[in-house]
């Protein structure tokens, strides 16, 4: 274990002896040593294919289709789509409202609207728990244990996460005692859970760990001569913080934040869990319509929130150049 | 390193304490209400889901054993374990070939490395969906052991494959190489040479495997068929009112989870130490 000592190590899992200095082999292997490609690569290419591509090639050719009470049939009529986007009072003179969306083009804004709140939310508590992690602790060993004590909650069932803010921030959870007993509300406070603000902070908690680790990635990427440069010419940290390490973990920061983005757009059980129902996801009313046997409005909801993902990623990868990361 | 105690060094080190409360903080944020539930899992038989602690007992965890009209919970504990199993053994397999496949250039290398990790970028309830519905359609009927350990293998798959693909990164290829020199074939090369190298990452492949499949709820939602998995079980029982039963399974699934993380780090430790 000569190498838990190096001054720079470029990942925690598997990581293998590092060959000293110019003598890592960056090459390719040879065209014609190794198991033949093609053999290593189909079944899992079969796999993703059959179990992916197709499922999601089908949402597309399902939303195009018709329901019927026995389920649906094929078609091509973009009636599905026309009832999404149904815009009331368009044509309405009555209307109360202009302009009033859809039931369903409001629930993927709502999606949308918890899942940026989240990420920011994430991003801020996150970011400092790496730059500590990354920055400040020294000692390999440590760095390694206190990020695997951050790591450990995502191996847990996050549905179980969920319902245990139920002792905290319920009616008669230890927060509300808390502030009770010590006078700062007459009576328990009501909005801690089944609440806006419960959903906010238990969805924190599940996917914070999602910020952390490619935060932490990039910034221990940083060499330590550079800010050690930087300081001996008279930076101060707020400098050094700003033109180095900020520029540096952006690529980390933005595969966090999509990391973050494609699991809080598809989030549905905690809304359930903690929120009781009371709002509704683009998640939950896609299982709704599945439910009822709507197939083909359920298909098309999935394939709007597909594309509101696809969006949010190119925006994000617009932004960051992620690809010197990967 | 200086030990000297300028005030530069002070400072830095008021810096770093700050930061270490800051992460003790977080810690309690993240654990604390586990922490909670676990506790009230002791609840007495006539507490309820908050404190105080009316006695304390294993009333509940009693509930967890004891045969109830509501639900399977030993069947649906045993299911996902086999089904857990049955994602980390194709999870390593799957990740250690293409990572392999990936060592050396190919057509189409760019599409099937986005299709990959794919499957991490899909929200599960998408993959539910659309397998459901395909299914339904071709009138098949979904199972724990057919559809959810499908969609599970292609959600674990692209962790597992960026783990290899770390692994493979450093990988010293001239020990192959010699080797290959000394005239062994591909077969040898690869169970004297590469495996023995790369098993500390497959472990880690696998374990991903493992933990993702064993607590994943939305690819499982509309894919399990006829009997529940655990976290659908879970799932189920929130739905009713809440009982400190329900922190009960919940301890346990998580001192599983956790339990299981363990013995991956041991092997993983005993396998990277003998690797060196």
């Amino acid at each position: 274990m000569t190498d838990a000592t190096h001054q720079y190590h470029s990942g925690l899992i598997g990581s293998q002896p590092v060959p000293d200095g110019d003598a890592v082999s960056k090459e390719l292997i040879h065209e014609e040593e190794g198991f033949s490609t093609l053999w290593l690569i189909a079944p899992a290419s079969l796999w993703l294919f059959l179990f992916l591509v197709v499922p999601l090639a089908s949402i597309i050719v399902f939303s195009f289709w018709a329901s019927t009470p026995q389920g649906m049939e094929p078609d091509f009529s973009l009636s599905n789509y026309g009832e999404y986007f149904y815009v009331e009072g368009f044509f309405d003179s009555e209307a109360s409202r202009f302009v009033r969306p859809s039931v369903f083009v409001t629930t993927l804004g709502s999606t949308i609207y918890y899942t940026l709140l989240v990420m920011l939310i994430c991003l801020i508590i996150g970011y400092p728990i790496a730059y500590f992690l990354a920055m400040r602790v020294t000692a390999f060993k440590w760095q390694l244990a206190l990020f695997l004590l951050c790591m450990v909650p995502f191996w847990t069932s996050y549905l179980i996460r969920a319902v245990a803010w139920l002792p905290m921030l319920g009616r008669r959870g230890l927060i509300n005692q808390a502030l009770v007993n010590l006078g700062i509300l007459d009576k328990p406070a009501t909005f801690l859970f089944y609440s806006e603000f419960g959903y906010v902070v238990a969805l924190a908690q599940i996917y914070v760990v999602l910020a952390i680790g490619p935060i932490f990635f990039s910034l221990s990427k940083i060499p330590p001569d550079i800010i050690e440069a930087a300081r001996d010419m008279g930076a101060t940290p707020f400098q050094i913080f700003r033109e180095i390490i900020a520029p540096m973990s952006l690529p980390g920061v933005a595969i966090g934040m999509i990391f973050l983005f494609v699991m809080l757009m598809g989030e549905f059980a905690t809304a359930v869990v903690v929120y009781g129902g009371k709002t509704s996801t683009a998640g939950t009313v896609i299982l709704n319509y599945y439910g009822i046997a709507n197939y083909p409005f359920a298909a098309v909801n999935a394939l709007m929130l597909m594309v509101a993902m696809v969006v949010g990623i190119i925006i994000i990868l617009r932004l960051v150049d992620i690809r010197k990361e990967l | 390193m200086r030990r000297r105690w300028t005030p530069e060094r002070r400072r830095s080190l008021r810096i770093t304490t700050g930061f270490a409360v800051y992460y003790g903080i977080f810690l309690v944020f993240i654990y604390g209400p586990m922490i909670a539930m676990f506790i009230l899992s002791f609840q007495g038989p006539r507490g309820g889901t908050s404190f105080p602690m009316r006695g304390w007992s294993f009333h509940w965890w009693q509930k967890l054993v004891e045969p109830s009209t509501v639900g399977d919970l030993q069947g649906a504990m045993g299911r996902s374990i086999i089904l857990a199993i049955m994602v980390m053994l194709v999870t390593a397999l799957f990740s250690t070939m293409l990572a392999m496949a990936f060592r050396k250039k190919f057509r189409f290398s760019g599409v099937l490395f986005y299709t990959i990790l794919a499957g991490l970028m899909v929200p599960g309830v998408l993959l539910s969906l659309g397998l459901a519905t395909l299914m339904r359609q071709l009138g098949l009927s979904p199972s724990w052991y057919t559809s959810a350990f499908a969609v599970h293998v292609v959600w674990a798959l692209p962790f597992g494959f960026l783990v290899m693909m770390a692994v493979f990164n450093r990988f010293d290829s001239r020990l192959e190489e010699a080797a290959r020199d000394m005239g062994a074939s591909e077969w040898v090369v690869f169970k004297e040479v590469t495996l023995p190298l790369i098993l500390p990452g497959i472990v880690a492949a696998g374990l991903f495997g493992f933990t993702l499949s064993y607590d994943e709820f939305a690819r499982t939602t509309l894919l399990a068929g006829e009997f529940n998995t655990l976290p659908l079980d879970i799932n189920a029982s929130m739905t009713q009112r809440i009982r400190p039963t329900l922190f009960a399974l919940g301890t346990a699934s998580t001192i599983f989870s956790i339990f299981m993380i363990g013995m991956f780090l041991v092997i993983y430790t005993i396998l990277y130490r003998r690797s060196q």
